[in-house]
């Protein structure tokens, strides 16, 4: 880490903090309190949080960095995690084969989709990536179902060989993935008072991956190669008059993020044992696009970001129901209750999907550079009022 | 031969959706050069046009019908549409019969009212920022606008049926001098690629013999120097979406019969559409309406049992590999023209 | 024998004849000035050097072997720099990364995944930018926005990116063109000095007469896309066919 300049250093100590104690973190409120229904501190979520982080940290590698925009990244995370599943079934229930096989899987589907796609830029190099997806989708949901298990998906079953491992537990059940003895799912409590802190070694493993994850991103935004990648997205004309040949750069951007894809697949795998065609459609392929945005393209944070805010509001946003309103407005005299009730009602539980949208259209239009650059302008505008000498903006603004 | 004709039959219909919803895109990316990924929830808004319509059709008051009673001997009240009331049961059945069709009168004003209201209020201040920030904020008000309507309508699709006069088939094979029975075609389909034929023939008539389309032709080839002429090429492009978000509306109102509307189609169609447009040529109203009926026939022929045999899951994934196949070997598409989006 | 020979070269868009038998020669460490009215077929000319258009007919020849049918890319391995009429430069990055760029590319354009060593880590890179930027005189800019800088800088900016590739032919379309007068000076006295301190070829279209007759050894007239003349400078201010075809028109 010799080599990271004081900001990354910052910014790789506060997502190993924020990451290593999520569980306390996103478990605020005491259990059985009215709040606690916003606690995300339970491994499941937490995992998501984490896995989808990689993913879009990946993801903001190809397109924040060069400003190729992929519609079909999550055919990678979908054959990561097929290749997971299959290396479960075959070699062994330690999750380190199964994920590096899910990365090389993912990594050489890439290069063969990265190699066509990037013949073309811009939208059509969309429409390349979001069709090979599609194929990608509609193959694994039909005619290779007996790769893919097709609709219900790939399982692991009682029969399965698994040369490094027995096919069935003593008990006649089928094994869980684990870490040289630790299982994936295992948990343990941790009661202090009323409040209840869950600790489970797949989310500390897939922590532990995240870091690890986002520290080699750091090295890759700082290195040459993504000085190079950056040019690329400033000004293509320029790098070929400079006698760089773009492409080789391009690929191996989308290699790099087609191999966190895949990272991220074996990772969803590792944490529960099967795969599912439609982790590769392209509405999965909108929401990783959707995170990186929300959280800030091409910054290093963003994505990490993005991904927990849109899983927070998916899975804790979308719990609030009608009742739940009409207890928190219960101070309010029944007719304006209910009239806010009715206002409300629309963007939360199932409706959270137009939250997101309505957020992410206001995120476009009006902070491009997404969480991290709203942060920003909170920050120079606290800064500014603080010291009313100062200069009144901190940022210059490219002229043209 | 018989399952050749059939073959291209079924795939027209499919072909006419994908030619109007690509020939709104290309109108828009043409004039205005905004790619429009909120292109297929203005053909699902005219899907649920033709929902409402029928709705609103149905709409009923509950009276007391003193003459029938049910199994306990109380009085039936019975449920009664207003437009009985109105016109009379006949007619008033016959109006509700012809709900889709009369959807089209409806839906023009309010695809048109959406459409200037999407490019006034949204799209007018995208013109100038780099096409992945026009996806992404139209892709945005895809999202929003399909959860509106599923937050009317409901996640299960709507069975809006055409009027009884069109359903059943035609028998086309007899008509031609096969067997009976061979080539059916249901009458609904029939309507609907007449219907897209005429729509498609009216926006190119109304581009080649209009002053209007004139202006537009030429903004599409050259929007500065039109601009510069000092002609208002901005109103004019404003009008030119709501015509473009109309025809992907009737495309939605005519297309419900065929599949029931839900909120999701648009999408669905979204992504096919897409491909659709790239496959003619970014930019060539031509391309996008051949491409379209090319890519529905041939995704037909691809579900025929015999060609399945010999590739499985062809018809999963023809239209991509086509797509894939054009993009790489002539890159501008079909019909495309040179320098559309190259940079 | 010339380091740049052009031969016969000509190139037809649909009906228009944008060039036809172009010959030019271009000595080896002068500088060579390419002048002519508008839609004489300069910039056709200038594509056609740098692999942005393929000539119809004819060759051109660069150090003794053909640029034609190769990439931009590669023809700028082949030692061929170009300074564009707008200046083309990464404007989302700052100077100093601009710099690094062509620092960091190799002559042969050898692709190199770099990607876990730091930027900052490659001193000799860093160093070479870094003595450029001081050469061009904006050390100071080193950290600002390449896009927020006046079109004077941008020009020097992009004049440096070029030379930091050590080339051994510096293409440069009217590279004042736009430029306030006290930028256009500065640009002529910056090719000036690097004309005579350098080993380096200089081609330059150019419409402004003074930065000509500034910079030029030798002047070609292009004229309707043909040339009418190949001379030194002060043969071609005397010139009538050139008065006629383009002084007097400009007059």
């Amino acid at each position: 880490m010799k080599s990271l300049t004081k900001n990354d250093l910052t910014l790789l100590v506060a997502v190993a903090f924020l990451t290593l104690f999520a569980p306390f973190i996103l478990n605020p409120f005491p259990e059985g309190s009215a709040m606690a229904q916003f606690n995300a501190g339970y491994p499941d979520l937490m995992q998501r949080f984490v896995i989808f982080g990689i993913f879009a940290i990946g993801f903001n590698i190809l397109f924040g960095l060069t400003g190729y925009l992929s519609f079909g990244h999550a055919a990678f995370l979908g054959v990561g995690s097929y290749a997971a599943v299959w290396m479960f079934k075959l070699l062994s229930m330690n999750v380190i084969p199964a994920i590096i096989l899910s990365v090389i899987v993912a990594g050489l589907f890439s290069l063969l989709i990265g190699f066509v796609s990037l013949r073309r830029s811009g939208i059509y190099f969309s429409i390349l990536t979001l069709a090979f997806a599609q194929m990608m989708f509609a193959l694994a949901y039909s005619v290779l179902t007996p790769i893919t298990g097709g609709e219900t998906g790939l399982q692991l079953a009682l029969d399965d060989p698994r040369i490094l491992g027995s096919s069935q537990t003593p008990e006649g059940n089928i094994p869980v993935p684990g870490l040289f003895g630790m299982e994936m799912r295992d948990s343990f409590d941790l009661e202090l008072g009323s409040w209840v802190f869950t600790f489970n070694i797949g989310y500390y493993f897939c922590a532990l991956v995240l870091i690890a994850s986002f520290y080699l991103a750091i090295r890759i935004f700082r290195s040459p190669f993504g000085m190079m990648l950056r040019a690329v997205k400033s000004n293509q004309q320029r790098m070929n008059y400079t006698g760089l040949n773009t492409r080789p750069y391009t690929l191996a951007a989308f290699v790099i993020s087609g191999m966190y894809a895949g990272l991220a697949g074996g990772l969803m795998a590792s944490m529960d044992p099967l795969a599912g065609a439609e982790r590769m459609q392209w509405t999965a392929s909108g929401e990783v696009v959707l995170m990186t945005i929300l959280g800030g393209a091409g910054t290093l944070i963003g994505p990490v970001l993005g991904a927990g805010f849109i899983k927070y509001f998916e899975n804790i946003f979308s719990k609030i129901n009608a009742t739940i309103l009409h207890e928190w407005f219960a101070f309010l005299p029944d007719g304006l209750e209910d009239f806010i009730v009715a206002i409300l009602y629309p963007f939360i539980g199932k409706g959270w999907h137009l939250t997101l949208g309505i957020l992410f259209m206001m995120v476009v239009i009006f902070l491009p550079g997404g969480l991290v650059e709203g942060g920003q302008r909170i920050r120079s505008w606290l800064q500014a009022r603080k010291s009313k000498n100062g200069r009144p903006n901190g940022t210059t603004e490219p002229a043209e | 031969m018989d399952a050749i004709i059939l073959q291209i039959l079924n795939g027209l219909d499919k072909g006419s959706a994908y030619a109007l919803i690509a020939l709104g895109l290309t109108l828009i990316f043409g004039t205005l050069g905004v790619v429009n990924f909120a292109h297929g929830a203005l053909f699902m808004i005219g899907a649920f046009c033709a929902v409402t319509l029928s709705r609103i059709l149905t709409l009923s008051h509950t009276v007391i019908d003193e003459t029938k009673t049910d199994f306990l001997g109380n009085p039936l009240k019975v449920d009664v549409p207003y437009v009985h009331d109105i016109f009379g049961i006949a007619a008033g059945n016959a109006i509700i019969d012809w709900a889709v069709p009369l959807a089209i009168l409806f839906a023009i004003p309010v695809m048109i009212l959406v459409g200037v209201v999407m490019e006034r209020g949204l799209i007018k201040h995208f013109y100038k920022r780099p096409h992945a920030d026009q996806i992404l904020v139209t892709f945005g008000l895809a999202i929003v606008l399909q959860e509106v309507i599923k937050y009317f309508y409901g996640a299960n699709p709507i069975p809006t049926p055409a009027p009884a006069a069109f359903k059943g088939s035609f028998d086309f094979g007899a008509a031609i001098g096969f067997d009976p029975n061979l080539i059916i075609y249901p009458y609904w389909r029939i309507i609907y690629f007449l219907f897209a034929t005429l729509i498609i023939g009216g926006v190119f008539a109304f581009l080649q013999f209009t002053t209007f389309g004139m202006v537009v032709r030429a903004g599409m080839a050259d929007r500065e120097t039109v601009g510069l002429l000092g002609i208002n090429i901005d109103k004019r492009f404003t009008i030119m979406f709501g015509i473009a978000a109309a025809v992907a509306g009737l495309a939605g109102v005519m297309y419900t019969p065929i599949n029931s509307p839900n909120y999701h189609m648009g999408m669905d169609f979204l992504v096919l559409s897409f491909v659709v447009v790239v496959v003619g040529g970014m930019g060539s109203l031509p391309g996008a309406v051949l491409a379209g009926f090319l890519l529905g026939v041939l995704e037909s022929f691809a579900s025929m049992r015999e060609v399945i045999d010999i590739i499985p899951g062809i018809n999963q994934i023809i239209i991509y590999l086509v797509a894939i196949i054009i993009l790489l070997t002539r890159p501008r598409g079909l019909m495309g023209r040179k320098g559309v989006m190259e940079d | 024998m010339g380091i740049l020979e052009v031969k016969n070269v000509g190139k037809r868009f649909g009906g228009l004849q944008a060039l036809s038998e172009v010959n030019l020669s271009v000595r080896e460490n002068s500088v060579h000035a390419i002048i002519g009215p508008n839609g004489a077929g300069k910039s056709t000319l200038l594509n056609c050097l740098v692999g942005k258009l393929i000539p119809d007919t004819g060759s051109v020849m660069f150090d003794g072997k053909s640029v034609l049918g190769r990439a931009p890319y590669e023809i700028n391995q082949m030692g061929i720099s170009r300074v564009f009429q707008t200046p083309e430069i990464f404007g989302d990055l700052t100077v100093l990364e601009n710099m690094l760029i062509p620092c960091f590319a190799k002559r042969d354009g050898a692709f190199e995944l770099n990607a876990i060593s730091s930027v900052m880590d490659q001193k000799e890179v860093l160093e070479k930018a870094e003595h450029m930027l001081e050469e061009m005189n904006m050390a100071d800019k080193r950290h600002m926005h390449a896009a927020a800088m006046s079109r004077g800088d941008k020009r020097r900016l992009e004049i440096g990116m070029c030379l930091s590739q050590e080339p051994r032919l510096l293409l440069l379309d009217e590279p004042t063109a736009g430029m306030a007068r006290a930028d256009t000076n500065n640009t002529i006295d910056l090719l000036k000095q690097i004309s005579d301190e350098r080993d380096i070829t200089i081609a330059i279209i150019e419409h402004d007469m003074h930065v000509v007759f500034s910079l030029a050894d030798r002047i070609t007239v292009l004229a309707q896309g043909t040339p009418l003349v190949e001379d030194d400078p002060q043969n071609i201010k005397g010139n009538p066919k050139v008065r006629e075809a383009y002084l007097g028109e400009s007059a």
